[in-house]
């Protein structure tokens, strides 16, 4: 049945650390660097897609003739734009796999370090 | 027995067969839950477009596109970008930082005995909304299937119901994957062929297909009418249409990405890349199935009809009868199989997040505070709260009758999805000051604004001439309150504005200490849940 079990993962090989190793690494520079990388990406790609997203209900919304202007034979903006969406969710994916490679590496030398400083665990 | 009817029943039985069958043959599937994390990206990805295609995208969306055209296109829209908060904003954080449930990563830094209670409540309220909107279109489509024989809508949900908890606690986890995996294959070769076969039936021509869309003729109120359905307003209409309109935007793609089933989903891969490869796969997925929901929206308009699909089961059962009228009864029955076998993989998902949220969070840790008392008494009390919201979905989609459109239902538990759980998972990992109070207010006013609203809306509120009799009528007669049917535009403001002034009441410095612990955690992945020894 459904119960997701609690303690069979081996916590053995498991991170752990004191609040002020936390503090210290949460203010070095390779984790500032880290944020500033992410965030750079993240919040310009969120606002862009929430934007084109919200576009689509305000314009059928509010401007239903023009959404209904024919583009080619029946089919109409509005429909276009709709179909647009997914191409534009499915290329922000795209670019965010790309940019999230990126985070990984970043991510990686911090743990690394990390371990080390706990005693090359 | 009728020719459908017996073919449905042979389809099921082959689905559960198969099912069975893999699930004795895999060990990787055995693994599923039991906290291996070793689920690859495209499994995981799979299994997420599973449980999350339900009802409400096969029946729902089909039914919404062919009673009222482009307004139901935006559903499929919505659902899919919803996608991008899930990957931008909360998949990597939690895979990073959690365990098992949305309330491990909330519990990080508050205090776990309030917030657990809080978060099992929510999870249990939104599994049971879905799932509502499941069990109206599994007795719908076993009404119609039925239809010779006089059974009652609601004989169809209560039969169907109990069956479906009973293959949920009994079949338990391994047959709930395999049902999973089976039904979202199943369901996209199903959306493929029928949209190949509407194409055919207008010689390929996409010309000819939109101009018919075009044209869709219907009776309304004894009228003839003649609609263009690419044009946008059939459902959404002036005054509030707009807004409404905004406002399920706002519940559908910030809802998905609080939803218990599908968050529990980046717990089961081995780290946040995967989790991450998993959303990308799930929207290939889910976002090729949705552009599909073109032509069995349209097709069911221009090809089967609203009036003939309005005396035949109503708006859900647009997508089998479009099957029915293209290719005769055997492929009605398939296809109305491959719905079954949706919603009962959505119904087997939901029970699992709730029950287990329940089990887990609320029985186990809040109130035996973590250890439990008996072993094995976790699963038992899993399995009651299995039937008790079994019971609870049963009872209310009875209420509603037949005829409520399952996609709309659907949005609304999305619209309580993104007023009570986004907030507090978002502000947890973002938000250094946050804390208890917070978290328990926003949880508590996200939930309570985003059911109060549902309840004073057009949708249960309005007056009914006498004319109207038995389920069609609104449970309140008197004019709405709120007049928009979707509540998510304040509901969702109003569950960030409890978590936020929650927070300023009070003053918890562990809570905020412990913040850096959970923004290197979820950022990095430092120390994070490994893929167990298996």
């Amino acid at each position: 049945m459904a119960v997701a079990p609690r303690s069979e993962t081996s916590q053995t090989s498991r991170y752990e650390a004191t609040q002020t190793e936390w503090d210290r690494i949460a203010n070095t520079q390779e984790f500032k660097d880290l944020m500033a990388t992410k965030k750079a990406f993240i919040v310009p790609a969120f606002v862009f897609f929430v934007l084109y997203y919200f576009a689509l209900p305000v314009l059928v919304g509010y401007a239903p003739q023009f959404m209904s202007i024919k583009v080619i034979g029946n089919v109409n903006l509005a429909y276009l734009f709709a179909l647009s969406q997914f191409f534009v969710a499915w290329g922000i994916a795209w670019l965010y796999v790309n940019a999230a490679n990126g985070f990984d590496k970043l991510a990686k030398d911090i743990i690394a370090k990390a371990e080390k400083s706990a005693g090359g665990k | 027995m009728s020719t459908p009817l017996a073919m449905f029943l042979l389809f099921i039985a082959i689905t559960l067969g198969i099912t069975y069958w893999a699930s004795k043959r895999s060990r990787g599937a055995s693994a599923y839950f039991a906290a291996s994390r070793q689920i690859k990206s495209w499994q995981n990805g799979i299994a997420v477009a599973g449980d999350y295609m339900s009802a409400a995208s096969f029946l729902g969306i089909a039914g919404i596109i062919a009673f009222q055209g482009y307004d139901g296109f935006l559903f499929s829209v919505g659902w899919l970008v919803a996608y991008l908060t899930v990957l931008l904003v909360v998949a990597e954080p939690l895979r990073n930082a959690g365990k098992y449930t949305m309330a491990d990563v909330l519990a990080y830094r508050l205090k776990a005995r309030p917030v657990r209670a809080m978060a099992a409540l929510s999870t249990l309220t939104v599994s049971t909304f879905y799932m509502i909107a499941q069990m109206v279109g599994a007795g719908a489509l076993v009404a119609l299937l039925l239809k010779d024989s006089g059974i009652s809508f609601r004989t169809a949900v209560s039969g169907v119901g109990v069956l479906m908890i009973i293959y949920v606690v009994f079949g338990g986890m391994l047959a709930t994957t395999w049902v999973q995996i089976i039904k979202a294959i199943l369901l996209m070769s199903g959306t493929l062929l029928l949209s190949i076969l509407v194409m055919a039936h207008f010689g390929f021509s996409f010309g000819a297909f939109f101009d018919a869309v075009a044209h869709v003729t219907y009776h309304d109120k004894g009228q003839v009418v003649v609609k263009d359905f690419l044009q946008p307003g059939l459902r959404y209409k002036p005054p509030y249409g707009p807004l409404d309109l905004i406002s399920l935007g706002l519940a559908l793609i910030f809802g998905t990405a609080g939803l218990p089933h599908i968050l529990v989903r980046f717990y089961t891969v081995p780290d946040a890349k995967t989790a991450r490869y998993s959303v990308v796969w799930a929207m290939i997925l889910i976002g090729s199935f949705y552009i599909m929901t073109t032509f069995l929206g349209f097709g069911a308009a221009t090809i089967v009809g609203r009036d003939f699909i309005a005396t035949h089961g109503g708006t859900n059962m647009s997508a089998p009868l479009l099957a029915q009228s293209l290719a005769g009864n055997i492929f009605f029955a398939f296809i109305s199989a491959i719905a079954f076998a949706t919603i009962l993989a959505v119904v087997a998902g939901l029970t699992i997040s709730a029950t287990t949220s329940f089990a887990h969070d609320f029985w186990t840790n809040v109130v035996h505070r973590g250890t439990e008392r008996k072993p094995g008494e976790e699963v038992m009390v899993a399995r009651i709260s299995a039937f008790a919201v079994g019971a609870v979905a049963i009872f209310v989609a009875i209420l509603l009758g037949p005829t409520a459109n399952v996609a709309f239902l659907v949005a609304l538990a999305f619209a309580v999805a993104a007023s009570a759980n986004l907030p507090v998972i978002v502000l947890s990992i973002f938000w250094r000051r946050f804390n208890t109070v917070g978290a328990v207010s926003g949880l508590a006013v996200g939930l309570l604004a985003s059911i109060g609203l549902i309840l004073v809306s057009p949708s249960l509120m309005a007056i009914d001439p006498p004319t109207v009799t038995g389920t069609a009528r609104h449970l309140f007669q008197a004019k709405a309150w709120f007049p928009l049917e979707n509540p998510g535009i304040l509901s969702i403001p109003l569950g960030f504005l409890g978590a936020v002034v929650g927070t300023l009441l009070s003053n918890e410095p562990s809570a905020e200490s412990k913040f850096n612990e959970l923004l290197v955690r979820s950022n990095t992945g430092l120390g994070a849940e490994q893929a167990g020894a298996h």
